[in-house]
């Protein structure tokens, strides 16, 4: 059984017409504008993002090495991402995350080495 | 291929099972949305004939669209506001769904159901419970239920669905669950609520071997 997940664009009018502002802003946001974002809103060392479209259109995959992780569980370091998306999030249909710190980044890229 | 509806929406729809439109669901007053805007659906399939022909309708209507698939059962509520839906004692009240995560041990919010999530997302979780061997949960189907999909929003402070509740509190979503399960947290927080992990006897097996 297959399923689809059906998404609303934006609605041209009639006279063909360009898409007005408040319609612009029901478009996803791009992976690099989340990229600027949360690189500056985390103090990131290290962010990356990626579009998954072959899951849905607005769906991200996130990873982000930062100190302000630090001493934080998983489930408050994705909070402090969702924060940072605050006003993203209601244009991002899923989002997957993955949170480092700086010490934890390189044990893993030391390991991997 | 496309045509205009009166609100946005996300729409989750069941193709390769028949859809079929019920006039008196067209008819039922919908609350207007907030917005109004028009918007384009995209959709194809084997069910988009009967989906475009609903939608189309809708839109003469001017008003939101509910589909029902197989055996009446609504698939979703279009035009449910995605504003507060937090009625005092409407299932998406604080209350209602404080009740719900205290039901059982293990309380998931999920898209579909165990037998058969119509998320990625919200099957992984149910793929990970199952691996260790948790097939005794409460599961919700937030697609069912438009206030219930805000609430528990709203009372997590958490914008996505899947979302996994152990002992009442929540733990995070599909990729918390998986990160705990990949490092042996979920078998310990099993165990905090008395369930013994599967995981824990397959590795005894091979112990043994």
């Amino acid at each position: 059984m297959k399923f689809i997940c059906i998404r609303l664009g934006t609605h041209k009018s009639p006279r063909g017409a360009e898409v007005t502002q408040a319609e612009a802003e029901m478009e996803p946001p791009t992976a690099e504008e989340l990229r600027l974002r949360l690189q500056e809103r985390l103090q990131a060392e290290h962010v990356e993002v990626q579009d998954s479209p072959e899951l849905c259109q607005g769906s991200f995959r996130v990873f982000v090495v930062s100190g302000i992780f630090r001493g934080l569980k998983t489930l408050q370091r994705h909070r402090l991402v969702n924060e940072a998306l605050k006003e993203e999030l209601s244009r991002i249909h899923a989002l997957e995350q993955r949170t480092l710190t700086p010490e934890q980044w390189e044990e893993e890229r030391g390991s991997l080495a | 291929m496309g045509f205009a509806v009166s609100q946005p929406y996300w729409l989750w729809a069941m193709i390769g099972g028949c859809l079929r439109l019920s006039e008196e669901a067209l008819r039922r007053p919908v609350a207007p949305c907030a917005n109004g805007r028009a918007v384009r659906v995209l959709c194809g399939g084997a069910g988009g004939g009967a989906m475009r022909a609903a939608v189309r309708a809708a839109w003469r209507i001017g008003t939101g669209v509910a589909l029902r698939g197989r055996a009446g059962r609504p698939l979703s509520q279009a035009a449910g506001d995605g504003g507060g839906a937090e009625g005092g004692g409407g299932s998406g009240s604080r209350e209602a769904v404080e009740r719900l995560v205290r039901e059982h041990p293990v309380v998931v919010f999920m898209k579909g159901s165990p037998a058969q999530p119509l998320c990625g997302f919200s099957n992984a979780v149910v793929q990970i419970l199952r691996l260790h061997g948790v097939e005794d949960y409460r599961a919700h189907d937030v697609l069912q239920d438009p206030d219930l999909r805000q609430g528990i929003k709203n009372y997590s402070n958490w914008p996505t669905i899947p979302q996994v509740y152990l002992n009442g509190e929540f733990v995070g979503g599909c990729d918390i669950l998986l990160q705990m399960h990949q490092n042996g947290d979920l078998v310990e927080e099993l165990k905090k609520l008395g369930i013994r992990s599967a995981l824990l006897d397959a590795e005894k097996d091979q112990e043994k071997k």
